[in-house]
């Protein structure tokens, strides 16, 4: 019934009209996944007049939308969404389903897993395409969900070699934008979906937007706070160094958890992925699960006083040392040349 | 009023105190070496329950997966303030992902018999995946709340709550029963009451091959709890091929630890030549303006 059965499919995430950056990260993330199966990408999206809209999605190699249009799925609720989206699975049968790890796809991917009784794996930091066997058999070309786990110190590669599709959450930041490609064409083809009153269960009586005090993902200069960097005298230290510079403050987790720092200058896994030209890590031990928040940065300059912090192996430039005093210095420096 | 309250908790591993020790020269983790404690979040949903229990009267079941030394949680659990315990708990349970875990629950969380609200901590430390409330919701046909930091209105009915969003909060609104899952900000967690605590130090664990437990009253009789109800796979009736290991869908191809690492390593001085050089050298290349 369908040419696109066994498509690496994308649930195409919109926020009041507007395509979420992460569901275009995943189209062009597919589009290499789909490559190796030679099969095509397609998206899966729900709203109400977003038509027009869902047209970039060719520019990242989409071959077809299955859009769901109706005014009360303008905004997210949970068990509406999860139905629908079950239903174009079963119907169009992707082998391989990819969700934005936003606050919309961490609360239906689950949902929709549990009803298609297939496998889902949280927060992946890369996928790929490889084999598996288990109990003799061998399974080809099924989907590898790779991700960190047990807070961040190991890497496991998942697979759910028996079910079907395969599904996987990735944060956003994570998957690289492909280059938009002016001549791509998305084919969008409405699919009808009667939905009863009674399946909304959740009203929505108010959004309300609150300004993040930062910008991580797009600043050019971090610097960034770890546990070995807490005393007060340390972090105004870290604060100013990063003013200075014109930089944003990031911190790692457990600087988070302290509640020394706001969440939203978290850097890692859990937190916020980071590209900037120019990552500072003062005091930061460097954990796989902060590591793989920012191991991609242009320039990485990392300070601690232990000269055998793992941080040391990503940093571009290693300085084992006080940060109390070589910060001053990185300042002084700084300052002597303007 | 009082409402039927259902709190579902997990001991982990502290994954936040990782120190060398804890992990093999495989790559592997050394479970033995991390002290197991109780999920963050999951002490925030029970101080949910405790807090609507306090302001609206109602009762509290905890209910728990895992292996035997659990049972410490459910214990920390009475010390607060919760009715009734119950740890489900067989090997048969072992090696479950998220969907046979949330299935697991399912059949125990049928057996409790009628409720209002599931409370779940958002998600939980040692695998973040924030699954198996959502997993769970479907699995009993109710409705969900995820990543709730605030219960604004709870009525016989509906109940009211702040849902954080990617850029603030929504407000939202569903009918009873419902799951919620709490984020570590909704509250701060009590301590245990020393009273209760005297009260429950020494409770015992006993099996019930055939739970018969319905939740008759909205408010619970002040009775001490005799001892933490354990219930095996025949107790909550579930089907072995959907629990553990053979109920799991997602199987863990390899396990490595990763190092990441870098071929363009440059040591620098600490002194006031080494910063320097490094800083004049980053200017000149405009990394830093």
């Amino acid at each position: 019934m369908s040419n696109t059965a066994g498509s690496v499919m994308v649930f195409i995430e919109q926020n009041e009209h507007e395509i979420a950056d992460v569901s275009l990260e995943l189209v062009s993330e597919g589009c290499c996944l789909a490559k190796k199966l030679n099969v095509p990408v397609t998206g899966v999206a729900l709203g109400y007049e977003i038509k027009k809209k869902l047209e970039i999605l060719g520019g990242y190699g989409c071959s077809n939308v299955y859009y769901v249009c109706d005014k009360r799925l303008n905004h997210f609720s949970s068990a509406p969404y999860a139905k629908i989206i079950t239903h174009v699975i079963k119907k169009y049968k992707p082998s391989i389903v990819l969700y934005g790890a936003t606050t919309v796809g961490r609360d239906v991917a689950p949902r929709i897993a549990s009803m298609l009784k297939c496998g889902l794996t949280a927060d992946c930091t890369e996928l790929d395409i490889g084999d598996y066997s288990l109990k003799g058999k061998k399974y080809s070309n099924i989907l590898l969900q790779i991700r960190p786990a047990f807070g961040g110190n190991i890497i496991a590669t998942i697979v759910s070699p028996e079910s079907s599709p395969s599904m996987a959450t990735v944060r956003e930041g994570v998957m690289k934008l492909a280059e938009y490609d002016s001549a791509g064409q998305t084919k969008i083809i409405n699919e009808p979906f009667k939905l009863p009153e009674s399946d909304f269960l959740t009203e929505v009586i108010k959004i309300v937007k609150e300004e993040k005090k930062v910008d991580l993902k797009s600043a050019k200069i971090i610097v960034s706070a770890g546990m070995g960097a807490t005393s007060p005298g340390s972090l105004d230290l870290v604060k100013k160094l990063a003013q200075i510079l014109g930089g944003e403050v990031g911190a790692s987790r457990p600087v988070i958890d302290s509640g020394m720092i706001d969440k939203d200058h978290q850097v890692g896994q859990t937190g916020i992925t980071v590209r900037p030209n120019l990552y500072i890590a003062c005091g930061i031990s460097g954990q796989i699960q902060h590591c793989a928040g920012m191991s991609e940065s242009k320039r990485i300059i990392a300070i601690n006083n232990d000269a055998d912090a793992p941080i040391f192996n990503i940093a571009h430039y290693g300085i084992v040392g006080d940060l109390n005093e070589v910060i001053p210095k990185m300042i002084k420096a700084y300052k002597a040349n303007i | 009023m009082g409402f039927r309250m259902i709190v579902t908790v997990k001991q982990v591993p502290d994954t936040h105190n990782i120190t060398e020790n804890t992990m093999k020269k495989d790559g592997t983790v050394n479970r033995a070496a991390l002290p197991a404690i109780f999920n963050p979040e999951d002490l925030n949903a029970l101080e949910e329950a405790l807090k609507i229990k306090e302001t609206s009267g109602g009762i509290i079941t905890v209910i728990s997966m895992g292996p035997p030394k659990a049972e410490e949680i459910l214990k920390e659990c009475l010390f607060r303030g919760a009715d009734d315990v119950i740890l489900v708990s067989d090997r048969k349970f072992a090696g479950a992902d998220t969907l046979a875990t949330s299935y697991a629950l399912s059949c125990a969380i049928k057996k409790i018999g009628e409720y209002d609200i599931i409370f779940c901590g958002r998600q939980a430390i040692d695998g973040d995946t924030a699954q198996v409330g959502p997993q769970l919701a479907e699995k009993l046909d109710i409705n969900q709340i995820t990543c709730v930091r605030e219960i604004i209105e709870l009525t016989d009915s509906f109940v009211i709550a702040k849902r954080a969003i990617k850029r603030g909060y929504e407000i939202v609104k569903s009918k009873l029963p419902v799951l919620i899952t709490i984020t570590g900000d909704a509250n701060e967690p009590r301590f245990p009451n020393v009273k209760r605590v005297m009260m429950y130090k020494k409770i015992e664990r006993k099996l019930e091959q055939k739970p018969d437990r319905k939740l008759p009253a909205k408010t619970f009789q002040n009775n001490m709890l005799e001892y933490i109800k354990e219930w095996n796979i025949s107790s909550i009736q579930a089907d072995p091929l959907k629990c553990g290991l053979s109920g799991s869908p997602t199987k863990v191809k390899k396990v490595q630890n990763v190092v990441l690492t870098t071929t363009n390593r440059k040591k620098i001085s600490d002194t006031d030549a080494g910063v320097c050089e490094l800083i004049n050298g980053l200017i000149k290349e405009h990394i830093i303006a």
